[in-house]
């Protein structure tokens, strides 16, 4: 028992919460899946610490309802086992809902989480099926799914190739992994629709080799626009190779994983990325007022804000993804304030999520019983000058498309 | 020391090859069983009963890449995608003919045992490295196929959700259950692995791995026995994937890649080569470790670090601290884990009268 206090006092110091057990029962737990290790590390390690620090800014002004928020991180190196270890931890700490990071993560912990009424949050990690709240009634993607980015990409390249698509090409560049493939049906689908031809481009794991694939896009296939949907280091690797093949990247469009400062830094910097459009299912940049507030709180301690947050657009998705679920999280307080609230009782809180804009660093999301993803909303943002530069305001396109595929799917079983 | 071991004379064949010639080990055994089947699933919370049956599950992958690279002397770097094979092939009976898992696990087995059987042919004209790479080659092929192949995978997602097994009209769903329901197969693969390797063909296996040749010239048929040792080796990845699936509710060859297979192998090599226990050992050292060494820096980190840092030096400390244990084990003991216990069990054997 001595070694569980000594652990649990450890985790209040992890948690940045500080000692307070007086409030310990009235602590609201959410736990947080990580990859500050492993494949896609780039990722969490910006990502991360935005959620930290979004719930150490709510608890220092009182926390959600008087409730002050408790939020614990395991990493688990993008593997399933040390996942499943991790949710059952989070379950013992009494989790009311949890981030399920990474796709294969997703799959694996769907039927725990639904048995255990702990809703889960899957944003960018697919289960795009998942919309359907009435089949996944504990899996909440919350943001654009990538059969929503995939509308989004081909609507932006619509209106990038001048109003039609009739006749033009469209490369799809993909991770050839079940992420990487989930769009693929919607893409047909679209291009019978808007009468365009689709040919896919499949970058084997580890993806750090495309070359050949570039080349292919650029010069024998001759795309009008390339759609890529790549995850970890192999986003930087395709904007390096479109480039060095002399593919304008203005007619790029990246989905949420290959859209980050880092990915354009690794490409070899701002001057070969420029043009290159990206997919963002939250704000970018640090012009938002939870951001100054965060670095007003820091400042207050004495401290440098964090560097991560120079990382804006996965810092600032690591704040969405927790500030959604602390809307969650209101919703059930304001039904039952005593706190006792469970993982079914925030689940219907996610159902009435609603105009969380956070000054429009958080999409328009609004969550029903049957829709788990909030409407599919992204923005499109071109790498311009050094920055990353806003080309449209939120959106989303096609949704009788989307609403085909989900049922479809529904229907398979 | 409480027992002595003189006084025990072997009279018969079967005392020879009696698992446990002395009674104290009988004992021990007992005692292993009542803390497996009573204390631990009565006295353990969920959460810890969960990372138990992590473990029970690795045991099984551990113990059949020990039959194959511990007993055989075959290396594989193969293992993951057999249980990727076993996965799928369970997942597809269960959902589309509606098998229960009774019919399902082993068929999922079976399947595996012929593919890894496949894979395993490159073995009989060459050794070593090359094999290992030829195993290689088999991870990658199975990997892609199942990826790309929607009558195995179930579609785009190549995943396929599995019903929780049922038995006897209850359904085997908490951490609970599932222990008992894992506990079962650890146990038959246990039972399974100490009696096949004591048996003619152990005895072959081993033959193989300290001299082919000699094997050969003894009147070992090394073709069969090579596929062998793939076969049921795979046998038992088969059954490890079809665990998962029934654990995970989902089969998912995402977790089946190449890296599972090295870990794998990295597990019987600490734990040791060619021992039951050793494949044990070595399953819970690369299970557990993670998870304590986490802890433990949750609780002490905190003196060192500020909050937002530890978080960062958490998981890239534990993987230079795990790298560096087991460098540490194998340098203070090549043979593994297994010779370990072996050293101190044998020096407390005589203890006080060490000589």
């Amino acid at each position: 028992m001595k070694r569980c206090l000594v652990v649990l006092m450890g985790l209040a110091l992890v948690g940045g919460v500080g000692a307070a057990p007086a409030m310990a029962t009235h602590e609201i737990v959410i736990g947080l899946l990580c990859d500050r290790t492993g494949a896609t590390q780039v990722v969490g390690v910006n990502l991360c610490p935005g959620s930290h620090d979004y719930v150490k800014l709510l608890n220092s002004k009182g926390g959600v309802e008087g409730h002050k928020i408790k939020l614990i991180e395991v990493d688990h190196e993008y593997k399933v086992p040390p996942a499943v270890e991790a949710y059952e931890r989070f379950k013992k700490e009494g989790a009311v809902t949890v981030v399920l990071y990474g796709t294969p993560i997703v799959y694996g912990l769907t039927q725990k989480v639904t048995e255990d009424k702990i809703p889960g949050i899957t944003p960018g990690f697919g289960r795009s099926d998942a919309t359907d709240g009435t089949r996944y009634p504990y899996i909440f993607p919350l943001m654009a799914t990538y059969w929503s980015q995939a509308t989004a990409a081909v609507k932006f390249s619509k209106d990038q190739l001048g109003g039609s698509l009739k006749g033009k090409k469209i490369a799809y560049l993909f991770f050839d992994n079940p992420a990487g493939q989930e769009p693929i049906p919607v893409l047909q689908d679209l291009a019978a629709l808007e009468g365009f031809e689709l040919r896919t481009f499949a970058v084997p794991s580890p993806g750090v080799e495309m070359g050949a694939q570039a080349l292919d896009i650029a010069q024998r296939y001759r795309a009008d626009f390339v759609i890529a949907h790549l995850f970890g280091r192999s986003p930087s690797v395709s904007i390096k190779e479109l480039k060095r093949v002399g593919y304008p990247l203005r007619k790029v469009v990246s989905f949420v994983w290959g859209a980050a400062e880092a990915d354009i830094e690794a490409a070899g910097g701002w001057a070969v990325a420029e043009g290159y459009n990206t997919i963002q299912f939250a704000g970018v940049g640090q012009d938002f007022p939870v951001i100054r507030e965060i670095k007003e709180m820091y400042k207050k301690e004495g401290k440098e804000p964090p560097k991560e947050m120079a990382s804006t657009v996965y810092y600032n998705r690591g704040i969405v993804w927790v500030a959604l679920q602390v809307e969650a999280i209101r919703n059930a307080l304001k039904a039952k304030p005593d706190g006792k609230i469970t993982g079914a009782d925030v689940k219907l809180g996610f159902e009435k999520v609603k105009g969380v804009t956070l000054g429009g660093l958080v999409p328009p999301v609004e969550l029903t019983p049957n829709d788990h993803e909030g409407g599919g909303w992204v923005q499109i943002w071109q790498a311009k000058g050094g920055k990353l530069v806003k080309l449209t305001d939120w959106y989303k396109a096609y949704p009788e498309v989307l609403a085909k595929h989900i049922k479809e799917a529904g229907a398979k079983k | 020391m409480i027992h002595r071991e003189c006084g025990v004379l072997k009279t018969s064949y079967e005392a020879d090859m009696a698992f446990y010639p002395l009674p104290i080990a009988r004992w021990a055994v007992a005692v292993v069983a009542v803390l497996m089947f009573v204390v631990l699933p009565l006295g353990l919370e969920e959460y810890y009963l969960s990372i138990v049956n992590l473990i029970s599950i690795t045991v099984v992958g551990a113990l059949g890449l020990n039959i194959l690279t511990g007993y055989t002397g075959q290396i594989s770097i193969g293992h993951g995608a057999f249980m990727s094979v076993g996965a799928y092939t369970a997942a597809n009976f269960a959902v589309r003919l509606g098998f229960p898992f009774w019919l399902s696990l082993p068929l999922g087995g079976l399947m595996a045992a012929a593919v890894g059987a496949i894979v395993g042919t490159p073995s009989l004209r060459i050794k070593g490295l090359y094999l290992a790479i030829a195993t290689l080659a088999g991870q990658l092929i199975i990997e892609w196929t199942i990826n790309h192949v929607k009558w195995i995978s179930g579609g785009v997602q190549a995943s396929i959700v599995v019903p929780r097994p049922q038995l006897f009209g209850l359904t085997i769903a908490t951490q609970r259950q599932m222990y008992f329901f894992l506990l079962v197969f650890v146990v038959l693969a246990v039972v399974g692995t100490m009696n096949l390797v004591r048996s003619r063909i152990g005895r072959a296996f081993i033959a193989i791995r300290d001299h082919d040749i000699a094997a050969e010239i003894i009147g070992i048929d090394i073709f069969r026995f090579k596929l062998l040792a793939f076969a049921i080796s795979s046998f038992y990845a088969g059954v490890t994937g079809v665990l998962y699936t029934y654990y995970l509710g989902i089969a998912n060859y995402e977790q089946f890649q190449i890296g599972t297979s090295i870990d794998y192998l990295a597990m019987i090599i600490i734990g040791g080569l060619g021992s039951v226990l050793g494949s044990i050992f070595g399953a819970i050292f690369v299970t557990l470790l993670p998870i304590v060494l986490r802890y433990a820096m949750e609780a002490f980190g905190g003196l060192v670090f500020s909050p937002g840092d530890v978080l960062n030096i958490i998981p890239n400390l534990r993987l230079i601290v795990f790298g560096g244990l087991i460098i540490f084990f194998l340098v203070v003991e090549p043979e593994g884990l297994n010779r370990l216990w072996r050293n101190i069990r044998n020096y407390f054997r005589v203890w006080p009268f060490a000589y």
